[in-house]
């Protein structure tokens, strides 16, 4: 019954969503301001239809309806409560749905404001959320169905669909196949709802492009109206990076946060568009430049949003040809070249009214440097792009198919990364409209005395790795300059209010958020590059079997093997432990438990024992893919120094970013 | 006009840096390892880890738990065993399994577009942000005419940062 009722629900949204296109465009054209408020309700209405399509489906995966083939394939009758609602996203169908779920609550509420100042604006914005809902809500109707149920047929065959065939009954079986236990992971819970928040949320400020685009009002309003969405995507998305990051580390038990997967650079495009259009919209703010390369720039973002749900969605990277199979690749595919096209084509009808060259005394001037960040995101983005597709030309042309791994990634960004970093460093110095050398020089002066002593020290204390060298100069360079940045204001409100450190500073960030909010994200960025840099750089590893009393050493640790339990948990996993003692320079510090467990379904899930610490990991992966017993174990060990900076620098990152986006007191 | 001024040789300067890291960093070179009675599983890792699972998608060798891979691992050990260096393994897995067990497309042919797209494509946009740079001082130098455009005038930040070098300036 909840099956038949979630599937009408959609269908009839679908529908919703259709009118709410033709109404607003036919609104729009006919200039009747009635046909446009119809589609804004009916475009308002969506989102509690879908919500009562995905509280249908909570309701079936909770209350264990095995006959719904998505049931049955996420969850099982020992997962408890919290995981079988999860499961919501846990697999294809429903992820789609919390997808169109998400997109519809953010339209809805966009819908919601008061729309007086820029009504022309409406019926596009309308447009332009309900295509790309409509476009979704096909996918899961006609490909995608998670309300499909399994059925036995006369011939005694099992099939799955919504209805059922002439003359099969419902067959409910006893227990589902259970979530992927790589699933089970409280980051991979939080980590697609804050990736498919920060997707859905740039489509917002990309409807308010298209908006302007169609309605010739091509001043920055639509920036300004947009800001705040903009910011939360980029927010959400960068959340969902790391948690995504967190999970990677704590789950897949190789030692690392990041493999150059074609899933996870799938992620990282939008913010690599996203991140360049932040800064660029402040030179059309400020200066009035550089429209038609805004709108490009969130055209582009926008394209890679539904770009990456395709590629990790279509089957398209296991191989072409199971792109070619799949039903919703060839969909997808055309949707996205149809938005791209459409868009760009309106964005070149519309170049003459963009267009305004201004003139730019400097080079070194903050538009200039802005637009310099924005040549090296774009470079990061082409290499990751070109990465990700040329297996699948490869594979097109010459029918060879070849893998693009990390080595390719890593030689061609790191520098990139690293002059991304040198910019943060100079352009918050660096004025609208003028600066030179002899400013720069002036302003950056005092940093730069303790910049360029960190190589020396570090060289000092035997580092010898150049790529460290530089990093970490690159790193000090940002963080001295805007400490001193954040010194002088304090230092003169101080002076002139006679206010005590702390509160010169509270009040300095609360009188320009922007400003220091913005700093205090480049350093958090600058943190995280430190413990990127101290695992891609000196992350050493080995792997041994030992037997029970034996021990190895890594990087000044001793890791001894003590014992090995096997026992099976009351929700069906069989586990399997050991406990392991670390030392240093003789001296025990503690226990730690690597473990894998092996799920009822057959799969395993690795979870490394961890001994961390700021200065390092020590990150220890029980290996089952070899023979294990209690006299003999094999251990594969990682020390990772510095890892830690990079989940301290995502915190405060998020300090970083309340403080910029706070919302400010209305100004009178 | 056509004198170098500092900025722009400091921007020059700067692309070169970026570029160049690109160009030249090295490519890891093949390290015959010495021969001995059991290779270690370390020795035999280092190798893995440049090798992808030809079954499972973008899973490199030396963490992949398929009994496929496990059996791979036991042929590498071997033939170090044999003596074999770590050039002669990875041809090996490539010739018999296919070029996509390699970390990268070997540089050949069709290939050779994996590794020149993205530094033209980058190089083409540093070009053109250049022109775009030098019409935009071009127009700074020239005149100001009734119909140029206006700049907008000075928003609350940069007015903020002028009132507050000004305040600096007093207590210095």
């Amino acid at each position: 019954m909840f099956a038949e009722f979630g599937f009408g629900i959609l269908i009839l949204t679908f529908a919703l969503s259709l009118f709410a296109v033709g109404a607003a465009v036919f609104g729009y054209y006919g200039k009747s301001d009635r046909w446009v408020e119809s589609a804004r309700r009916a475009q308002q209405l969506t989102f509690p239809l879908i919500t009562l399509a995905a509280l249908a489906l909570i309701y079936l995966l909770v209350t264990g309806h095995y006959e719904v083939k998505y049931v049955y394939s996420v969850t099982d009758v020992t997962m408890p409560l919290y995981l079988k609602v999860t499961a919501l996203w846990g697999g294809q169908p429903g992820s789609l749905l919390f997808w169109s779920w998400l997109l519809s609550a953010f339209a809805t509420a966009v819908t919601l404001r008061k729309w007086d100042r820029d009504r022309e604006f409406l019926p596009w914005v309308v447009v332009v959320t309900s295509v790309t809902l409509t476009f979704f809500l096909a996918l899961i109707i006609f490909f995608e169905n998670p309300f499909v149920r399994w059925w036995q047929t006369l011939s005694g065959d099992f099939v799955a669909q919504m209805f059922a065939p002439s003359g099969g009954v419902l067959a409910t079986p006893n227990n589902g196949e259970g979530l992927n236990p790589l699933l089970r992971h409280p980051g991979m819970i939080i980590h697609p709802p804050m990736l498919y928040l920060g997707f859905v949320s740039f489509v917002i400020p990309y409807a308010f492009a298209i908006a302007a685009l169609v309605t010739g009002r091509t001043d920055d309003r639509w920036i300004r109206l947009t800001r705040r969405w903009t910011l939360m995507a980029w927010l959400f998305l960068s959340c969902g990076l790391v948690l995504g990051m967190r999970w990677a580390y704590d789950v897949l038990g190789w030692g690392g946060y990041w493999g150059w997967d074609p899933v996870e650079i799938a992620a990282l495009m939008p913010w690599l568009t996203g991140t360049p259009f932040l800064h660029s919209v402040m030179i059309e703010e400020k200066r009035g430049m550089l429209k038609p390369w805004n709108i490009f720039l969130i055209i582009l973002t926008y394209s890679l949003v539904i770009f990456g749900t395709f590629l990790t969605r279509s089957g398209v990277l296991s191989s072409v040809h199971a792109f070619a199979q799949s039903a919703i690749g060839p969909m997808f595919f055309t949707f996205i070249g149809a938005t791209f096209i459409i868009s760009a084509a309106l964005l070149i009808t519309r170049w003459k009214d963009l267009r305004a060259s201004l003139p730019m005394n400097s080079m070194l001037s903050r538009e200039a440097l802005f637009l310099l960040n924005n040549l090296l995101f774009m470079g990061i983005l082409i290499v990751c792009l070109w990465g990700v597709l040329f297996p699948l030309i490869s594979e097109l042309v010459t029918g060879v198919k070849v893998t693009v791994g990390p080595p390719f990634y890593e030689r061609a960004v790191g520098p990139l990364f690293g002059a991304l970093i040198a910019l943060m460093g100079i352009a918050p110095l660096s004025a609208w409209g003028r600066s030179t050398v002899r400013t720069l020089g002036r302003a950056m002066w005092k940093p730069a005395i303790p910049t360029v002593l960190t190589p020396v020290i570090l060289f000092a204390f035997g580092m010898r790795n150049w790529i460290a060298l530089v990093g970490f100069t690159l790193i000090a360079f940002v963080l001295f300059i805007t400490l001193h940045e954040y010194w002088r204001g304090v230092r003169a409100r101080m002076n002139a209010q006679g206010e005590g450190f702390f509160t010169a500073l509270g009040r300095l960030a609360a009188r320009n958020r922007r400003r220091y909010g913005g700093y205090l994200i480049h350093i958090a960025l600058v943190v995280m590059a430190i413990g990127i840099l101290g695992i891609e750089v000196f992350q050493t590893t080995t792997q041994k079997s030992l037997a029970t009393g034996e021990s190895l050493d890594i990087s000044g640790y001793t890791v001894r093997y003590d014992s090995l339990a096997q026992f099976d948990h009351t929700d069906g996993r069989y586990v399997t432990r050991a406990v392991l003692s670390v030392f240093k320079d003789g001296e025990f510090l503690q226990e730690i438990y690597p473990r894998y467990d092996l799920y009822p379904s057959g799969q395993p899930m690795t979870i490394a024992g961890v001994r961390t610490t700021l200065a390092d990991d020590l990150y220890v992966v029980l290996v089952n893919w070899e023979d294990v017993s209690t006299a003999l174990a094999p251990f594969k060990v990682y020390h990772n120094p510095l890892i830690n900076w990079l989940w301290i620098g995502s915190i405060l990152f998020i300090i970083g970013y309340l403080v910029a986006a706070w919302p400010e007191k209305e100004q009178e | 006009m056509r004198e170098k001024t500092p900025q722009r040789i400091l921007f020059l300067a700067f692309l070169f840096l970026a570029m160049s890291g690109l160009f030249l960093s090295a490519r890891p070179s093949a390290v015959v390892l010495a021969q001995q009675p059991t290779p270690s599983d370390d020795e035999v890792n280092a190798i893995a880890h440049q090798l992808f699972c030809p079954v499972c998608e973008n899973t490199p060798l030396d963490v992949c738990d398929t009994e496929a891979c496990r059996q791979w691992r036991d042929l590498i050990r071997q033939m170090l065993a044999e003596g074999r260096t770590e050039a002669e393994i990875k041809q090996y897995f490539a010739d018999n399994y296919g070029v996509r067990v390699l970390s990268e497309p070997p540089v050949e042919g069709f290939n050779w577009l994996a590794y020149v797209v993205p530094p033209v494509a980058f190089l083409l946009g540093a070009y053109l942000l250049f022109r775009a740079f030098r019409t935009w001082q071009r127009l700074a130098k020239e005149p100001a005419t009734a119909d140029s455009p206006q700049v907008p005038p000075a928003a609350a930040d940069d007015q903020y940062a002028a009132r507050f070098e000004e305040e600096l300036k007093k207590r210095e």
